[in-house]
């Protein structure tokens, strides 16, 4: 069962999955960091609140999310055509996966510089600092350890989705589940894939844990 | 005397609270003006208001003649020329003691950094805190933060300090150590406005007191007149609740 050519193929699943998950949690931050930013700072009590920009945020933020990813995948695929030239594969499956970590990554930043303190905002204002001073300097530096655990769970919840996007021949490890152990009835194939996706995302969130403790200055 | 501070005719409104009505006053350079009064009656609003952390609904502010408007942004150069300390010190957790210092010189004034590291250490040498300079805040305590925050203020070479009930937070022995700071800057004739509730150190450090209640100045002289023979009702009245010892006799 398990002969050279399953192996093979298994490894290169797992490329895939990493692939896909890394570049997109990658390209999604692309996108969804300064959106996030943006809304933090338009917020009614943020640094530069504007209630048009921020409804507008908020809005398509909205919008997104509340469509179920497989859908997104579904309805997203003649874009997807036009930016990867194909519909399916891992390539193809990032850019669905970034349409929808964008506006989740946005949201998880603008909470995560929502923590930061009010007091120290304040400090930076009073000592003359600009606005892009005090969003670089202060916020994105003061807020680091929770932007770091969200970028953490982004990552694992865009593994998630990276296999359930094999219901519509995305690559990767979830693909493979699907195909044999749905699809052909090879449960062990299923179970090993499976397996796999587990220790991946224990991986992920081990090490993110690790380093989230070492940048944060503010306990011990 | 330099007139360094002038507020003409200020006015703060929350809602529909007037926390500020019409308060005048001004600041010469090397006075120290200690602001004292019961508490919400709009000391820490009005130091906020001259450092543009707060809006006005009317009046000025003149900084050295000039007049600022707090929430304009080209005037973010002469708000470095104010420093101001908080009440709860807000130095940056994730920065190392020297980090905190030099950051603002050196990011908002574009000063060299191998300079204003050698001034920050003059600086926390004469606070006695050289020895922690890469600690991060935690590790210290709360009279040590706040004479960071002060060298941190300092650093900047502002014309005029704001102080905002810099001990109120702190644990009775380490208000002593701060004070002593302030106490020295003053000696120094630096400008500084400072509220507090502090009154032993009001009268040492004050050249002049300004006492006030409900957004209103009520009255302004010199420590030893104010102490010894307040004008109003409403200052004998705070002044009382001072005195502890007398009542018990």
């Amino acid at each position: 069962m398990f002969d050279s050519k399953v192996i093979q193929m298994i490894l290169i699943g797992i490329k895939d999955t990493l692939y896909m998950t890394l570049v997109s949690t990658a390209l999604g931050y692309v996108l969804g960091l300064p959106f996030g930013i943006i809304l933090n700072v338009t917020r009614k009590d943020g640094l530069i609140p504007n209630r048009v920009i921020y409804g507008i945020g908020d809005f398509i933020c909205n919008i997104i999310r509340s469509v179920p990813f497989l859908i997104l995948l579904i309805l997203l695929i003649p874009f997807t055509r036009l930016i990867v030239g194909k519909s399916y594969g891992s390539t193809a499956t990032i850019v669905p996966l970034v349409v929808c970590a964008a506006p989740y990554i946005a949201r998880v930043v603008e909470s995560s510089l929502n923590e930061v303190d009010a007091g120290v905002i304040e400090a930076a204002k009073a000592m003359g600092a600009s606005n892009i001073q005090i969003i670089l300097k202060v916020l994105l530096v003061e807020a680091r350890v929770s932007l770091f655990n969200g970028a953490v769970i982004t990552t694992g919840i865009l593994l998630g989705y990276s296999a359930m996007s094999g219901t519509v021949g995305g690559g990767g490890l979830g693909d493979i589940a699907v195909r044999y152990g749905y699809y052909r009835w090879q449960t062990d194939i299923m179970i090993v894939t499976v397996i796999l996706l587990i220790v991946i995302f224990q991986i992920i969130q081990n090490v993110g844990n690790k380093l989230t403790i070492k940048i944060d200055h503010r306990k011990r | 005397m330099e007139e360094v501070l002038k507020i003409e005719h200020l006015h703060k409104r929350f809602e529909n609270i007037n926390v500020l009505e019409d308060i005048s006053l001004s600041i010469k350079k090397g006075e120290t003006v200690v602001i004292i009064g019961p508490s919400g009656c709009g000391k820490s609003t009005l130091l906020r208001s001259i450092i543009g952390l707060e809006s006005i609904e009317e009046g000025k502010v003149l900084f050295e003649g000039t007049s600022i408007n707090p929430l304009d942004k080209k005037d973010i150069k002469i708000r470095q020329k104010i420093g101001m300390v908080f009440q709860s010190y807000d130095l940056f957790p994730h920065k190392t003691i020297l980090e905190n210092v030099i950051l603002a010189p050196v990011k908002v004034q574009k000063r060299k950094k191998s300079e204003v590291i050698e001034e920050a250490e003059k600086l926390l040498e004469r606070v006695g805190l050289i020895s922690k300079k890469d600690n991060y805040p935690r590790q210290l305590s709360g009279g040590q933060k706040q004479r960071v925050a002060i060298v941190r203020a300092l650093i900047m070479h502002p014309e005029v300090l704001l102080f905002d009930e810099v001990t109120a937070a702190l644990d009775p022995e380490m208000v002593r150590e701060v004070l002593d700071v302030i106490l020295d800057l003053s000696k120094q004739k630096r400008t500084m406005l400072i509220v507090t509730h502090e009154m032993a150190f009001a009268k040492a450090a004050a050249d002049r007191i300004i006492f006030m209640d409900g957004g209103n100045i009520v009255e302004e002289s010199i420590p030893e007149e104010f102490f010894n023979d307040p004008k109003t009702e409403r200052a004998k009245k705070f002044l009382k609740t001072f005195e502890f010892e007398k009542e018990k006799e």
